[in-house]
């Protein structure tokens, strides 16, 4: 018993310790123009992979947890989400403030206009959604909604990977790999996945 | 050759200047520190590069060039050497932009044979020597926009492409002029491996209608600051279109051919409804994925650098080229 709060504990603390090491870093080396020719294309897609890779871990919380039996896991997934969205809050903020510097209009039109951005706004929304609902008083009042709300995560996933792979020119091999790890980890939900997906159709 | 630069284009362009750089070129880049006495020494560039502390790989090698200075003193900020020679799109080098840098040092260029042929009275073939040598070099600061919307301002070294089209007489047939670069798998990784390459089928060819081709601005450069051209700017002597995207500025080039067809280009047979043959910089007419209204210049200063700045039409060298378009929809030839 002892142990096993232990290992969340470190745990916890590595998770926030390797999230905040790479921000600070990558700003402080921005910040001094020590990020190759273009800061600001670097920040974006730093933070933007990075958020995609903190979401993927957190997926992979719930099956790792089931097949090596050890529930103290599940423990993490919240912290893990969590940095996922502060990742994606970097992601559209480099976004707005240091790429688009501010010009309301081009942001608005960006977002209608551009399918990629479009669809990774609405992933933001969603996990923003998920992030408020997060706290344990709001998720004891939600009671079942709770649980159908999260599972908007899958969608979120779904949303990413599109997003990713239609933002690059033509260099589309690392985007299908993640593309493909996504699919995987949606595969090892399936029938979670088909029981949600016949719950809200017969409502 | 002087350049008859109208200076209309270039009044706009002092938004984005600051006073104290209405001064001439070299105090300006003594001032902002990447020019010292070495620039006219061999250098090497992963040197210059700081964020690259890759040990020991022989670096690609570049020399001093001879040339007449450019005349109009530019009211803009150039960007900085290092930037210029380290955030490179030359996928035959890899995807990423400081790729070409890391992995363009061993690129061997000597000997080199650039051939001009077709549809002309003399052909002809120059080589390396002679590609520094068959004309006086000029220097030409102008403006770099990437379809990516970002872009630079470099001082190539290089001379008129038209200068060399008239030597090979281009005869009644020569409607357009077709541009390929090297095709070497062994020494460029992108052409042996589709993932360095980015999916690209190569040799990477581009082209130009004649009388765009024969426009004073085409330049083929053979040098940037001073110096030859490093490997992952297009060694030893690549294409500089100002008023198109930077993907028709072809680097590496091996042959020129005079055609009477539009020839194909690379990015156009790769997504035909997102880059068009023409190419021209044009911020009414926005990519299929984002906007061309406005870029981001690529100067020194780190992340809060305030760069965005408007695009212009033809990238501000309408003066100089608008007419050759004159009665085309601009829309549907993008």
């Amino acid at each position: 018993m002892f142990s096993r709060k232990k290992y969340i504990l470190l745990s916890k603390v590595a998770i926030h310790a390797l999230s905040l090491f790479f921000l600070v870093k990558l700003y402080y080396q921005a910040i001094h123009d020590q990020l190759g020719a273009d800061p600001v294309e670097a920040v974006i897609h730093f933070t933007g992979i990075g958020a995609f890779n903190l979401l993927l871990l957190t997926l992979c919380i719930s099956p790792l947890a089931n097949s090596l039996k050890q529930g103290w896991l599940l423990q993490l997934r919240r912290l893990l989400g969590l940095y996922s969205f502060t990742y994606a809050c970097f992601h559209l903020a480099n976004f707005i403030i240091f790429d688009l510097q501010f010009a309301w209009w081009l942001f608005v039109d960006e977002v209608i206009k551009r399918p990629y951005i479009t669809i990774g706004m609405l992933a933001f929304l969603f996990l923003f959604s998920l992030s408020i609902t997060s706290v344990n008083e709001i998720r004891r009042k939600m009671g079942k909604n709770w649980q159908k709300l999260h599972n908007v995560s899958y969608v979120i996933l779904l949303l990413v990977a599109v997003h990713f792979y239609w933002s690059v020119k033509s260099e589309i091999i690392e985007p299908s790999i993640y593309f493909l790890v996504s699919i995987v980890l949606l595969i090892l939900r399936k029938n979670k996945i088909k029981r949600w997906l016949s719950f809200s159709g017969r409502k | 050759m002087l350049i008859k630069a109208p200076k209309s284009s270039d009044i706009k362009e002092s938004e984005v200047t600051a006073e104290d750089v209405f001064l001439n070129r070299r105090s300006l880049l003594k001032g902002m520190g990447f020019v010292g006495a070495s620039a006219l020494l061999t250098t090497t560039h992963i040197a210059n590069a700081g964020w690259f502390s890759k040990e020991e790989k022989a670096a690609f090698k570049t020399t001093a060039l001879e040339y007449q200075p450019a005349t109009d003193v530019d009211s803009q900020i150039l960007t900085p050497e290092n930037k210029v020679i380290s955030h490179n799109n030359f996928y035959e080098f890899g995807t990423g932009k400081s790729d070409p840098l890391e992995n363009a040092q061993g690129f061997n260029v000597k000997p080199w044979q650039l051939t001009i042929s077709g549809e002309c009275e003399k052909p002809m073939t120059l080589d390396y020597d002679e590609l520094f040598k068959h004309f006086p070099l000029e220097e030409r600061i102008y403006r770099l926009r990437c379809v990516e919307t970002w872009s630079m301002v470099i001082p190539w070294l290089g001379f008129p492409l038209a200068k060399l089209l008239r030597q090979v007489k281009p005869n009644s047939k020569a409607k357009y002029v077709a541009f390929e670069t090297l095709h070497d798998p062994q020494q460029m990784p992108g052409q042996s491996s589709r993932r360095v390459g980015g999916g690209i089928d190569y040799p990477y060819v581009e082209g130009l209608r004649i009388d765009e081709a024969m426009n004073p601005l085409t330049l083929l450069s053979v040098g940037l600051y001073g110096k030859t051209l490093p490997a992952q700017n297009g060694a030893p002597i690549r294409l500089v279109v100002p008023w198109k995207y930077g993907f028709k500025s072809i680097k590496s080039i091996v042959s020129i051919k005079l055609v009477e067809k539009m020839p194909p280009t690379t990015w156009n047979m790769l997504a035909p409804r997102e880059y068009g043959f023409y190419a021209n910089v044009n911020p009414d007419v926005a990519h299929p994925r984002w906007s061309q209204a406005s870029e981001r210049r690529i100067t020194s200063g780190g992340l809060f650098a305030r760069n965005r700045i408007d695009t212009l039409p033809f990238n501000g060298y309408g003066e100089q080229v608008a007419q050759l378009y004159q009665g085309m929809n601009l829309r549907t030839n993008f």
